[in-house]
């Protein structure tokens, strides 16, 4: 309503106009169709005949100025512009509002799909490029030849004659392997085009002294973890306040039903029990499964050393596979003994060490003083060695430097040079007089998990390694031994004498120094005697069974200087609370005793002494050679002697719970087995092996078979872990780019290309080792053989549940026992009442 | 195949001592928890350490457990969860405010 545009002119026309030029309102021009076309000579005569009463008048210059004839009224039908109609002024204006006419008109929707056309190929129409290229390339060769261009030149290439309609031979040809098979032109850094620029335009303005930095701290990834300092706990009263609320109640109650039938489920069927897996019971090992025999594996004798001799005591080596230790002692009796001392004393006693690898040659020797009847290797390094002779003396050898040797057998199997067997002299002997009186014919590590004080009081083991020895022997004493030196107070003037003598002394037999604290004043550290309980005098142990205790104790796996060890002081260690000081010892008379090794004191004179021991049972009818614990349970205890063997249990006082009955032959040793918690192996006189299978069988052995003829003297199972390497190789060989990149490089990378290769290689080896289980059985006879025999499947493999069912059956066992002993009593008592009654009639008779 | 035996309990408002004695009863049982929603325990037959040790660990299953189950469907709720292991199993209630813990060993 306020401007309308320059070139318009808005205007009022009167009916009279509008009829005269036909533009009357709403009937020629509608809003539809509003434009009408003036003639400027009608305006100008309109004009001249009304003066100033037409409606152009106004407007008269602009009209006789407009350069085209016609002009252009457009009908304002919504007063746009104030009027109801406007004049356009301008041509352009015209031309604009006449084209928006046009296209008004054209509105009718034409569909008209544009069909493709493909295009034909067209003729080549030349515009003459062929003769640029052609300049062009004239133009090149002649800068390249810096001459002028030259004519071209023609050539005509045609086949011999005799070749016109010959068969062709097309051939491929590789354009890369031949030196000039193609010509390429490379691209390179066109140095005109790199430009440098020497001068450059900008502006510099001074700034304070800007030094920007950052850090960033380090960002660990972000992972949920909770701890608990002390787990939140409510206080009794709260406890009780949440127990009374209704809310639990409600809880309680409506949870109930679904907890009482998930555990009736439970009850009713274990539906988690794979029965078609517990069927396969026996899986087949190694296709050997029905034969139940021990199979011999093999046998050592050795004609020289082991002559004449038996073998006492055999030990498996702990560590190394293979390797195995045997003591011998004559053969004879004492009275043949005393005779032939002279002859005895110039042949040293020894040990000799067997390995798999070489069945004729022993090892390594050990020499003792005298016969060893008993000897351990101690379990927290195998390289110390202890023994107890017939003459009561301690024995300690060190094997460390002949340790090589030992492994090295394993593996490569009979390579030794060393023609003579090396022979290992004792670094250590107790004093003779200090030690037993008769020969020690058990000896035993304790574990490196505590040690015993002077009163034997267990305390803790700060070394965390074996350092106590037991001892007995039928001289009624059974002793511990200490491997530390005393501890002894020196002062600093003694001390640095002490240092200036130790020259170091010459060692003519090669004996390692580490027990020469110990050597001839050895001492045992607590000595433990063992009076009778109702007569005097004492029991003579053969054979001592100590409690396996085991505490959290760290237990530390390097070998210390055991010279630099000292026993400490009492006070200095923490006492153990939680260690069985008691221990089982079989004896000459073939009781079973049950005593405490912890001294007490007496008050009076101040000296330590033994109490009486708690228990004692005559079982055996001849010496008891084994007590022995089983691996699966602590306080199971095997005891063989005599005719018969029997099994304790540790604190069932009432006798053994399971006694075997007499066989024919003495049982001269026993021993259970590694992996079968229901057997174990007894040795007889006459060569056989027993083999009992308590589940199976108990009146009879499951098994026996004669492995020599004649008695057995020891038997030691073990377990045996072997490797068995399968490799797969695959070859390949240097390919020859390989060869002519490192002739072009050198030496060195030829080297690392080498190396590289191996490495690849490497990766198609493959070892796969299976480690296999062998289940060995040591056995040794009264000749001096030592027979090593496998332990067939089903005496190795335990069945499924074997120790639940074996701990059910002791137990039973245990309730028989005290089943029996009720009513034993329960009869004295009857028998006793029976008796009062019969004395009470009669007297009753007699008054009468 | 699982037989499922239908029980008929006829409880009244019976106390929270009762029931937990009769669940305490059956085969097997080794020990019941009572855990209130945050993980402390209020009801026990177990010693102290192995109490706190199963409240706070399952506590955090029982919220793992309940939250995927509602992921899953926001209309669903856990009302049962079960943890067989080799030794024994496991059951859980949970609720709003507590959950009930049952240990059972089932074999034996």
């Amino acid at each position: 309503i306020g401007g309308h545009p320059n070139d318009i002119l808005p205007l009022t026309l009167t009916s009279a106009t509008q009829e005269l030029f036909g533009c009357r309102c709403d009937e020629d021009v509608t809003g539809d169709n509003p434009y009408k076309i003036l003639r400027k000579e009608d305006i100008v005569q309109d004009m001249r005949m009304r003066a100033a009463v037409s409606d152009f008048s106004p407007m008269k210059q602009l009209v006789l100025d407009y350069p085209e004839d016609e002009l252009l009224l457009v009908y304002d039908r919504d007063f746009i512009y104030g009027s109801s109609f406007y004049l356009v002024l301008t041509a352009d204006a015209k031309e604009r509002h006449l084209k928006v006419i046009e296209v008004a008109l054209e509105r009718e929707p034409s569909e008209v799909f544009a069909t493709q056309k493909t295009s034909e190929p067209q003729p080549w129409i030349s515009l003459g490029s062929e003769q640029e290229i052609e300049e062009e390339s004239l133009n090149c060769l002649s800068f390249i030849l810096l001459s002028p261009p030259p004519s071209q030149l023609k050539y005509r290439i045609s086949r011999v004659r005799r070749e016109f309609g010959a068969p062709i031979f097309f051939s491929d040809r590789n354009a890369m392997e031949t030196k000039d098979g193609f010509i390429e032109c490379t691209p390179y850094q066109d140095k005109n085009f790199s430009l440098k620029q020497m001068e450059r335009h900008t502006g510099v303005q001074t700034i304070p002294n800007l030094k920007s930095s950052s850090t960033q701290t380090q960002w660990t990834y972000p992972r949920s973890m909770c701890t608990q300092y002390e787990p939140r706990e409510f206080s009794e009263e709260k406890k009780e306040n949440c127990l009374q609320s209704e809310k639990l109640k409600n809880f309680v109650n409506s949870v109930a039903s679904r907890f009482e039938m998930a555990i009736q489920q439970n009850e009713i069927m274990d539906v988690f029990f794979d029965d078609w897996k517990a069927l396969s019971e026996e899986d087949s090992g190694y296709g050997r499964k029905a034969d139940p025999h021990l199979k011999e594996y093999q046998s050592f004798t050795d004609l020289h050393f082991s002559k004449e001799k038996t073998i006492s005591n055999i030990n498996w080596h702990p560590t190394i596979n293979g390797v195995i230790a045997v003591a011998v002692t004559e053969r004879l009796s004492f009275e043949d003994r005393i005779n032939g001392s002279t002859k005895l004393l110039l042949n040293p006693s020894l040990i000799l060490f067997w390995s798999f690898s070489d069945p004729i040659n022993p090892q390594l020797l050990l020499e003792c003083p005298d016969d060893v009847f008993s000897f351990e290797f101690c379990p927290s390094d195998p390289n110390i060695i202890v023994g107890g002779c017939m003459n009561g003396q301690v024995v300690l050898w060190d094997i460390s430097t002949h340790v090589e040797q030992l492994q090295g057998t394993r593996t490569s199997g009979g390579k030794n040079i060393a023609n003579e067997t090396p022979v290992v002299r004792y670094c250590a002997v107790s004093g003779i007089e200090n030690g037993h009186k008769a020969p020690i014919t058990d000896i035993q590590w304790l574990p490196g998990t505590f040690e015993v004080s002077r009163m034997g009081v267990p305390m803790e083991n700060k070394n965390g390694i074996c350092v106590q020895i037991v001892t007995c022997a039928p001289d009624c004493c059974v002793m511990f031994w200490d491997i530390r030196a005393p501890r002894v107070l020196q002062t600093m003037a003694d001390q640095r004498k002490q240092k200036v003598e130790e020259k170091p002394l010459e060692n003519p037999h090669g004996v390692p120094n580490t027990f020469k604290h110990l050597d001839l004043t050895w001492k045992p550290l607590i000595r433990v005697s063992l009076p009778k309980i109702d007569t005097s005098g004492e029991y003579s142990p053969l054979k001592i069974s100590l409690r396996d205790n085991t505490c959290d104790n760290h237990t530390g796996k390097v070998a210390p200087e055991y010279a630099l060890l000292r026993v400490p002081s009492a006070k200095q260690l923490k006492p153990l609370e939680d260690i069985c000081t008691r221990l089982y010892a079989g004896t000459e008379d073939g009781e079973l005793v049950y005593t405490d090794w912890k001294l007490e004191k007496d008050n009076d004179s101040g000296r330590l002494f033994s109490a009486k021991p708690s228990h004692r049972f005559i079982i055996h009818d001849g010496q008891v050679n084994t007590v022995r614990r089983s691996p699966f349970f602590k306080d199971i205890i095997l005891t063989v002697g005599g005719w018969t063997f029997a099994i304790w249990k540790e604190g069932v006082t009432n006798g053994p719970i399971i006694q075997s009955s007499c066989s024919q032959k003495k049982c001269t040793v026993g021993y259970w087995s590694q992996s079968r918690p229901a057997v174990l192996f007894i040795g007889k006189e006459d060569g056989n092996i027993d083999v009992w299978d308590l589940l199976e069988k108990t009146h009879e052995p499951s098994q026996t078979q004669n492995i020599t003829a004649t008695q057995i003297t020891c038997i030691k199972p073990w377990i045996v872990s072997c490797a068995l390497p399968l490799i797969l190789t695959a070859q390949t060989d240097l390919e020859p780019g390989y060869v002519a990149n490192a002739a072009a490089a050198g030496s060195l990378y030829l080297f690392i290309v080498r190396f590289r290769k191996f490495c690849i290689n490497l990766i198609h080896f493959l070892f796969v080792v299976q480690t296999a289980k062998q289940h060995l059985l040591a056995v040794s006879d009264h000749l001096g053989t030592l027979h090593i025999l496998e332990i067939p499947w089903t005496l190795r493999s335990p069945s499924s549940n074997e120790k639940l069912s074996m701990s059910k059956y002791f137990e039973k066992e245990v309730d028989r026992l005290v089943y029996f002993e009720k009513r034993r009593e329960m009869r004295a008592k009857e028998k006793k009442d029976y008796e009062a009654e019969e004395l009470r009639k009669k007297t009753v008779r007699y008054s009468i | 195949v699982t037989v499922l035996i239908h029980h008929c309990i006829l409880y009244k408002k019976a106390e929270v001592e009762e029931t937990l004695k009769r669940i305490q009863g059956q085969k097997g049982v080794q020990g019941i928890i009572i855990v209130n929603a945050e993980g402390i325990p209020i009801k026990t037959t177990l010693d102290n350490s192995s109490t706190v040790q199963y409240a706070g660990l399952i506590h955090q299953l029982v919220m793992k457990a309940r939250s995927t189950v509602r992921d899953i469907d926001p209309q669903n709720d856990l009302t049962f969860l079960r943890v067989r292991s080799k030794k024994n199993e496991i059951m859980i209630a949970p609720d709003k405010d507590y959950f009930l813990i049952v240990i059972q060993n089932p074999s034996d």
